[in-house]
Order: C-alpha cells, then structure tokens, then sequence
C-alpha cells in the first residue's frame, strides 16, 4: 500500500476548512478557534460557526497561537499582541529581504 | 541513553521553588521560543527547556524525577529502574503526542505514556503536521515525491516511539510556498476502529539559482549590455518553462522590471515573471576596449553626479 502515490487536496489562499476540521488540525476544541476569532487573532466571521471556513495562513496563525499560548502561559489578548507584534517584524523582515538586506546582517 | 540533569537545563538549584522555576523558564522561552528567535539552533534549544519545565513544573513528575536524580548526573548512561514511578500518578502533559515524541528518550523512558491522549474507546488519530521542500520546477511541471516523516507511534503501554513512515505524494501543478497538501487518514492512526487522522504537509520551495519567489509570481535579474539597455534590443532571457525573447525598450536603466505576465507558477491564476534589469559594463580588459571607454569619454558629454552640484 506505501508504494501507492497519494494525492492530497490542497488548502491555500482559499477558505476550504471547516471550524471542525481547522480546530482538528490545531489539537484544540472549536471553542477556542472561536476564542481566536473573539479577539480577532483570526479575521471576524458570521455567527453561524457552521459556515466558517479556513485558509492555509490562518492555520499558520492558529497553530503558532496555540504555541505562544501554551509555552508562556499567555492569555489569549496577550498572545495577540505577540502575535501583532511578530507579525510586524516578519512583515518588516520580508522588506529587508527584498530590498536584498538582512536584518541580522 | 543519557541522563539529564532538568536542573541544569532550566539553570535553576535542585532546591527551586515551583515560582523560580517558572521564572527561570520564562525567562530561557523569551529568548529561544522558535516563534520569537529565528537563529538555527534555538528550536532544538527550546525543546529541551519545555521538557525541562514539562517535569519540573508538574509537582508528581518533578518528585518522581528528583527520587532518580539523587543517583545520576547528567551525561550519565542511564536505563530507569524497574517500578522507578511506583507509587506517583502522573497528570497528562500539555504536549501532544506529535509533540512529545521530539522530547529525549530519556522523556519518553520515563514519562511517555503519560501524554495527553484520549482515554480508550472510538477515537478519531491526530491530525499530523510535517514541512516539505520541492524543487521550483515541481510547481511547474507537477512531480511524484517520496518523502520519509519521522512519526511517533504510541505502543501498547502507551510508550512513544518514533519511526520512518515513507509516503509517495502526488505535488499538482501550480503549487504555491506555504500552501498545505492535505493527505486525508494519513496522521496518527485512530483507535477502536475510528479513523486516522490527516497529515498536512506544508510546501515550501528550495532556493533557486536563477528565480526569486514572491507569492505566485518569479523574480530574475536580467544582465543587459549598456548600449542593449541605451539604444533597446531583442534578447533572450531563461523562464521556467523555456528561452523566450524580450524586448529592452530604449534608455532603460538598471533595477528596471520587464513583466512577463503568465510565466510566473502556474497557479490559477498564474503568477508573472519579472525580469530585473541589470546594466552590466564590458571590462576595459583590452587596449581595444580602453580605446573605445576613451572614445565615449571624448564623445559623451556626461556627468552622472550633476545632480549632486559637482
């Protein structure tokens, strides 16, 4: 069975995930991704969780939310200031890159 | 396997209280936590303090351990002795199996089949992460990769383990940096007949000789002759998917960008190519070649600093 090929479905730019799925893929309870959306860690959505959906960068966000939380013990409203924060610097980080500097250099 | 000296780790006295341990901990995951300090390095460093402070902040494990360490010092060839938990109850940790089985051996020796997990019954496996790097021209092309993951497998004691999980995975067309393949049942397998959970392979691109990549669209710096970028010129330039000819418009300069709409990866929709215009001098390497520098100098009434007033 290992040698057949896998083909897999692709989850990107596009809202795919459902809140069952995307709280699955976080090792966490829907609860919490509601928690997420609550603070605005991730972008506001409907009432109806039923037709929530999800896309790659917001498991990104999630998952290391979910990292922040539990490795400093943070609060939910002070992982998103961290995460507001790390944002920025990435964000800042992928400037330099272009501009073809190195922060760290 | 070695033992390890959690103390040391956390840089803390074997007599801490529970507040200095957690200070000390704070302290080491501001500095090394993998979400805050990119350096190589400081992931494999932040593992070890979390299982550090995973036993030393639980009072049961840390009673369990400190029992063991009046015998061992780190670095020390170390095998638990029969029954060495007798009489402790650990409480889940806050790790998940994916998670805990990056701990030591030394961990899962002797704190493994405490991880959190399900307790028995029809249980759903857990969704699995893993990272992969492909070549760029996969995302043109499409390709068949064979990956190995390191996967924890959990034994009947509930001991993690970890082992090669091989996997053949279709990489379609048009795939973009930090999109996920999402491989449905291949995670932690499930238990009582319940299904397994997905793996999420998360795609990210190997550095490549020619292109940058940015989102769906392709970067390449175009080396073009000074009279190519004076006078303008029909050259050719390499793209993914072929040599193809441009046109320099007359008087370009470097740092100029050529879009070539469409030849970016072909994602839909399909990202661009942007050639990055490069004046690149001749080397006055030969009296011939001199001559003709002369030649402009005498000629070309120029003075790139005039508008620096000098």
């Amino acid at each position: 069975m290992e040698d057949d090929v896998l083909t897999g479905s692709i989850v990107g730019y596009e809202d795919v995930l459902t809140v069952e799925e995307f709280a699955r893929a976080c090792h966490a309870e829907v609860r919490w991704v509601a928690e997420l959306v609550e603070v605005g860690i991730l972008a506001k959505r409907g009432h109806d969780q039923a037709a929530w959906r999800f896309c790659a960068a917001d498991l990104a966000c999630a998952r290391r939310a979910a990292r922040l939380q539990r490795d400093f013990e943070a609060s939910i409203e002070t992982v998103a200031v961290m995460l507001d924060l790390l944002n920025e610097i990435d964000r800042l980080r992928e400037r330099l890159r272009r501009a073809g500097l190195d922060a760290d250099g | 396997m070695e033992f390890k000296d959690y103390y040391k780790i956390l840089g803390v006295e074997r007599t801490a209280t529970a507040d200095e341990i957690k200070k000390a901990y704070r302290k080491l995951a501001r500095t090394y936590h993998p979400d805050v300090n990119k350096e190589p390095g400081a992931e494999a460093r932040f593992k070890e303090i979390s299982e550090a402070y995973e036993v030393l902040s639980d009072p049961q494990k840390r009673a369990a351990y400190d029992q063991l360490g009046r015998r061992w010092q780190a670095g020390e060839e170390f095998t638990p002795p029969p029954d060495w938990a007798a009489g402790f109850e650990f409480s889940p940790g806050r790790f998940s199996t994916e998670e805990a089985a990056d701990f030591s051996d030394f961990f899962s020796s002797l704190f493994g089949n405490f991880t959190r997990r399900a307790s028995g019954g029809r249980v759903r496996g857990e969704d699995r992460h893993a990272k992969i790097v492909i070549p760029l021209e996969d995302a043109f092309h499409g390709a068949t990769r064979t990956i190995t993951l390191r996967v924890p497998d959990l034994d009947a004691q509930g001991r993690v383990s970890l082992r090669e999980h091989t996997l053949k995975v279709r990489i379609p067309k048009g795939i973009r940096e930090g999109q996920l393949i999402r491989l449905a049942g291949q995670g932690a397998p499930g238990s009582g007949g319940a299904p397994g959970g997905d793996l999420y392979l998360e795609v990210h691109f190997d550095s490549h000789s020619l292109y940058r990549v940015d989102g769906h669209d392709l970067s390449l710096t175009l080396p073009i002759t000074p009279w190519e970028a004076a006078l303008g010129a029909t050259v050719k330039a390499p793209t993914p998917t072929g040599v193809v000819e441009v046109k320099i418009p007359p008087g370009s300069r470097s740092g100029q960008k050529l879009r070539l709409k469409g030849r970016g990866i072909p994602s839909d929709p399909p990202g661009d190519l942007y050639l990055v215009l490069e004046v690149v001098l001749p080397p006055a390497d030969t009296e011939r070649a001199r001559q003709l520098y002369r030649m402009m100098a005498q000629e070309l009434a120029f003075n790139p600093r005039q508008e620096l007033g000098v």
